[in-house]
């Protein structure tokens, strides 16, 4: 049995990629992952990859940033220490509307930024888990896993078929670890 | 992608033949991977003599009080301030690059965004450092935060203008922050597999493991535009809150309700012509003129245009307010910016942000590198004694004669002030070192429809309308990185 372990197709145009995806699952092969120096759209339906929460996650940190410091401020202003001043009452609502926005923009930027972080494992020191040192530079990298997807000839062909200047076939699924 | 052909009329946004993804890359990574060259160490040295400056100011301040500036006990606010105004309203183009122009679609943006951002971050700490300098105590800027204390706790005001910015300017720098650096994963990925050694050790751990996988970009892109939709009205607040803190008072010259569009028009007009500043010479010496184009400074020019022209019609309307509201206080304040000993800076003021940014309307003006950068340098000084004549002006003739007195700085004011501008370019020039000043992720998004090639290969393909073809072709004159006889026989 051969030792390869994933077979990338490179690519050095993003259309002749979307091409050789296309040529891909029309023969029922797999794709593992794509791995581009951009974002290219309309990928992630071709691979259907669900719509992004992200928006639902920003929109309750943004509630959750107004209403904290709407809550803190009322016990700051209206219940711990009310001030006296001009006889005006002492919760007043306009007076807080701006710090109330920047805690909803500061919880909706971070809690997003973080929910985004931790959703698709990104941190600092995080061991790059790459394939192709060339797909963050100008390599369009589409990841074949290869067990189970024989023969490796077919797919190889398709691919040089679709365009792709170079075809790996790697032993190792990362190349990023040595 | 290719599917849809931009329209011809539409200019290149990079220009240059043969441009290819890995060219992008390295033109742009090339002042990150190579040692730096002299004009670097040069402007590097200057700038943080400058720095240094700056802490023996600041220092000075701290240890002997402020009683080291020039103010008194009319003039209470005065050259600090002006600075701290003046940065923050510079931090507003990197935002205003990066997030309004993103929801309008305008692709220029992409190949400035991430400067300006850098620029926004740098502008924003050198105006918290002025705060944080005024209040003499630094260690007791703590209280400005609603911590629990031993006086109560006594809480901070929420009704304060001063405390609504304390949060809308961290606000602002912490989301632009965020902004900034998750931008720039994949381009930090991107130096990172093309490193060795510590070198490549460094930038993984900064790259926070970036692959560039289908579902990461993804939720990158909504990342971006959500942050950039939720910036937007950030980036207003921020200095609708600055103009508050004066105009909330009930001071003759800062009372006035049309502060916040005016504050917020000058900022975007002083941050844009900082960034011109900084990009003209940053493309030259970079030697990224395909990059940053002459499109990119024309329009910028555009904008500084516009924005100088809103100033512009908001000083006239606070002159017909002074004198149509009939108060004899307003009207004086507004009569001694003319004919009072401040003269010469309202001069400056209205001269360098109004009058001189008129000679924009003219498409010679707007395309002339030299004539650009000097007139960024002008609108900055205008946009520093707008404020100066806002607040100095304002307050050295108060309601009482016997009272009236004038501001003089000292050399610790002078030095506080030029340190800072040290500063700023000491951060700038190291941001230019070590990390991409274009993004490069974003920039390889327009080579195939955007750029001058593959504009080229469609007139050469034919199939064009002759009109649309010739008028693309008088719009390449004005670039200075095109060269125009290769269309001679297309």
């Amino acid at each position: 049995m051969s030792s390869t372990k994933y077979i990338l197709g490179l690519f050095d145009d993003p259309d002749e990629m979307m091409h050789g995806i296309d040529k891909l699952q029309k023969n029922s092969i797999p794709i593992y992952d794509v791995y581009t120096p951009m974002p290219i759209h309309g990928i992630e339906a071709k691979l259907g990859i669900k719509d992004s929460r992200l928006g639902y996650a920003a929109f309750m940190f943004g509630c959750l940033g107004g209403t904290t410091i709407l809550s803190l401020v009322y016990y700051f202003l209206g219940y711990d220490w009310p001030m006296n001043i001009g006889g005006k009452i002492h919760f007043a609502l306009p007076d807080y509307i701006p710090v109330t926005f920047e805690w909803s923009v500061l919880f909706a930027s971070f809690g997003m930024a973080f929910t985004f972080f931790y959703s698709t494992h990104l941190f600092p020191g995080r061991a790059p888990r790459v394939m192709d040192l060339r797909a963050t530079n100008d390599r369009f990298v589409i990841a074949i896993d290869a067990k189970g997807n024989t023969p490796h000839e077919d797919i190889t062909n398709l691919l040089k078929e679709a365009g792709a200047v170079e075809i790996k076939h790697n032993d190792r699924k990362y190349v990023s670890y040595e | 992608m290719a599917s849809h052909k931009e329209s011809i009329i539409r200019e290149p946004l990079i220009t240059g033949k043969n441009i290819t993804y890995a060219q992008i890359t390295d033109d742009v990574l090339s002042p990150v991977e190579n040692k730096p060259n002299k004009a670097w160490w040069i402007g590097f040295t200057v700038a943080s003599l400058g720095a240094c400056l700056w802490v023996f100011a600041v220092s000075w301040t701290f240890w002997y009080g402020i009683g080291s500036w020039g103010l008194n006990k009319t003039v209470g606010w005065a050259w600090d301030i002006t600075g701290f105004v003046w940065w923050v309203g510079i931090g507003h183009a990197g935002t205003l690059i990066s997030a309004v122009l993103l929801l309008f679609r305008q692709k220029w943006r992409n190949s400035i965004n991430r400067s300006a951002e850098a620029m926004t971050i740098f502008a924003v700490i050198c105006a918290a450092t002025y705060v944080v300098s005024h209040m003499g105590r630094p260690w007791m800027a703590l209280y400005c935060l609603p911590l629990p204390n031993q006086y109560g706790s006594l809480w901070v005001n929420f009704n304060s203008p001063l405390i609504w910015d304390v949060f809308a300017i961290s606000t602002y720098f912490s989301v632009s922050l965020v902004f900034w650096y998750t931008g720039l994963l994949p381009d930090i990925a991107t130096i990172r597999d093309r490193g060795t050694g510590w070198y490549r050790r460094i930038y993984s751990i900064l790259s926070f493991g970036w692959t560039g996988s289908v579902k990461t970009w993804q939720r990158f892109e909504t990342v971006s535009l959500i942050l950039a939709g939720i910036s937007t009205p950030l980036v207003l607040s921020v200095h609708t809150i600055v103009s508050m803190d004066f105009a909330t008072s009930l001071e003759p010259g800062w009372h006035t309700t049309i502060f916040p569009p005016y504050f917020v028009a000058g900022a975007i007009f002083s941050g844009f012509a900082m960034v011109q500043t900084l990009l003209l010479v940053t493309r030259k010496v970079l030697g990224l003129e395909n990059y940053i184009t002459m499109f990119h400074i024309e329009s910028m020019n555009k904008i500084i245009l516009v924005t100088g022209s809103v100033v512009g019609v908001a000083y006239i309307t606070e002159f017909f307010i002074a004198y149509y509201s009939g108060g004899e206080y307003e009207q004086y304040t507004f009569l001694n910016r003319f004919i009072g000993p401040y003269w010469w800076a309202g001069c400056m003021m209205y001269g360098c942000n109004v009058l001189m940014t008129q000679v924009m309307w003219f498409k010679r003006v707007r395309t002339n590198i030299a004539m650009s950068w000097v007139l960024s340098i002008i609108v900055n000084i205008g946009m520093w004694f707008e404020r100066f004549v806002i607040i100095v002006t304002s307050l050295h003739r108060d309601y009482i004669p016997s009272s009236w007195a004038m501001f003089y700085p000292t050399w610790i004011d002078v030095s506080v002030f030029i340190g800072s501008i040290g500063v700023f370019f000491t951060l700038f020039l190291l941001f230019i070192r070590v990390l991409p000043s274009i993004a490069m992720a974003e920039v390889k998004l327009l080579l195939k429809e955007q750029s001058e090639q593959a504009k080229l290969e469609q007139i050469k393909a034919g199939h064009l309308d002759r009109d649309q073809v010739e008028f693309y072709k008088n719009s390449l004159k004005k670039f200075d990185s095109v060269d125009v006889s290769a269309y001679e026989n297309v």
